[in-house]
């Protein structure tokens, strides 16, 4: 039970990008489009699940019995940039297919914060494996949810040509954004 | 270049958040108050000072195949280094700040300066690129800060400034307050760019922002990390 709180409150009530801010760049970057921003979702779940996992282990096999846990930064963005490199390769041998759906997302979300966020919400809160494996997939699903409904909204908004030349694409967008963020705090009451 | 210029450009033609658009995230998730905002902007500055400094010092040593890894340890570095200077000093800030001071390693702004301007330019130069892109970043966050405090809060620096009677609008603060700000202040900082350069006669430059990544400061980066940034890009440019 505990699990599913965990992964509705990383889903919908802490949403990544509509109440953490985690993850903006991509979200306002790659949301122009419905087909990339399916792409660039899927992508995210994959490595932010892969660099929980990665980085837990980092931090409670190698950082804690070494009393080094004030390099998590350095060590947790070290892990990631590999990861997602490695992750690279290795699609691109074994799954050529679903290297070219995801592959060019790949090397984007290094710098992507979300991923590094959510590795230190899990070292934070003290979660499990588990439990944070299940928050990075919360956190991810939350991801795409979010990047696909703005997609669409954006998708009819460009066509719109009655916006004022200073509000086109990015500052529309963040204000979408914030309309779209009211409706999530909506989903707050579920979890106490 | 001109130190004066290197800075300005920072802070106007160049600004990290308003023009490029980049380091979004810790901008809209800690211009709650104009402090914070003054928080943040100081630890980042400090951190792209530093590694903009190390970074130019060491580019005729660093292979350019494997430079994005360096950078980002060398950032990683200052990024602790600042991280427990603040918890040690300022342990309010550090709470109020919480998550973004070790996400300041992927704040794009940092990385991007390294691979643009410290990469290629000297030390003396970088020191200053990093003042003026820090201070660009800064007082974006700071005023962006100060407008969601007035409106949610009613105050500035936690100094009361509206009447008794004034009810704060909660929302402004609250993460929606986030977006909707920072989206008006970029149309608005659009809009005082597009008369200043109307009124020089100079033609509007094309506004940034419209097209994906292509547009993004970090598009150059990706591009070197992978093929991203340019195909998507090209979507982009064929939308």
């Amino acid at each position: 039970m505990n699990l599913l709180w965990i992964f509705l409150g990383a889903m919908l009530v802490n949403n990544i990008i509509f109440a953490r801010f985690l993850g903006c760049c991509p979200f306002l970057g790659v949301s122009t489009k419905t087909e990339t921003a399916k792409g660039m979702g899927m992508a995210v779940i994959f490595v932010l699940v892969l660099a929980a996992v990665m980085t837990w282990l980092a931090y409670h096999l190698v950082l804690v019995p070494l009393r080094l846990e004030y390099l998590y930064t350095l060590s947790f963005i070290l892990i990631i940039a590999a990861l997602v490199q490695f992750v690279e390769l290795v699609l691109k041998k074994i799954n050529p297919i679903l290297y070219k759906s995801l592959g060019i997302f790949l090397p984007l979300i290094t710098t992507n914060c979300a991923v590094l966020g959510v590795a230190v919400i899990n070292m934070n809160e003290n979660y499990t494996l588990i439990e944070s494996i299940v928050n990075a997939l919360g956190s991810s699903i939350g991801f795409l949810l979010a990047i696909l409904l703005m997609s669409g909204i954006r998708e009819r908004i460009d066509r719109n040509t009655n916006i004022p030349q200073c509000l086109h694409g990015l500052p529309i967008a963040l204000v979408t954004a914030g309309l779209m963020s009211i409706a999530f705090m909506g989903f707050s009451g579920i979890i106490k | 270049m001109n130190p004066l210029k290197i800075i300005k450009n920072g802070i106007i033609d160049e600004s990290p958040t308003l023009v490029q658009c980049i380091g979004l995230c810790p901008t809209l998730a800690v211009s709650t108050s104009a402090s914070n905002g003054v928080g943040m902007g100081i630890a980042a500055t400090a951190v792209l000072i530093g590694s903009n400094m190390a970074v130019s010092a060491i580019r005729k040593f660093v292979p350019s195949e494997i430079r994005i890894p360096i950078f980002i340890v060398v950032i990683a570095g200052f990024v602790t280094v600042v991280q427990l200077l603040i918890s040690g000093f300022a342990p309010a800030l550090d709470r109020s700040l919480g998550i973004f001071i070790p996400l300041i390693v992927v704040n794009c702004i940092i990385l991007a300066r390294a691979e643009a301007f410290a990469f290629k330019n000297g030390v003396v130069d970088s020191f200053f690129d990093g003042i003026g892109m820090g201070l660009g970043f800064t007082i974006a966050l700071t005023s962006i800060g100060a407008v969601r405090e007035l409106l949610g809060n009613g105050t500035i620096f936690d100094i009361v400034l509206t009447p008794a009677g004034y009810q704060p609008a909660l929302l402004v603060i609250l993460a929606p307050g986030g977006f909707i700000t920072l989206g008006i202040c970029m149309a608005l900082f659009r809009l005082y760019k597009a008369k200043a350069a109307e009124k020089k006669g100079i033609p509007l430059p094309e506004s940034v922002g419209e097209e994906g990544c292509a547009a993004c400061g970090n598009a150059v980066l990706c591009g070197i990390l992978g093929e991203a940034g340019k195909e998507i890009g090209k979507e982009g440019e064929k939308s």
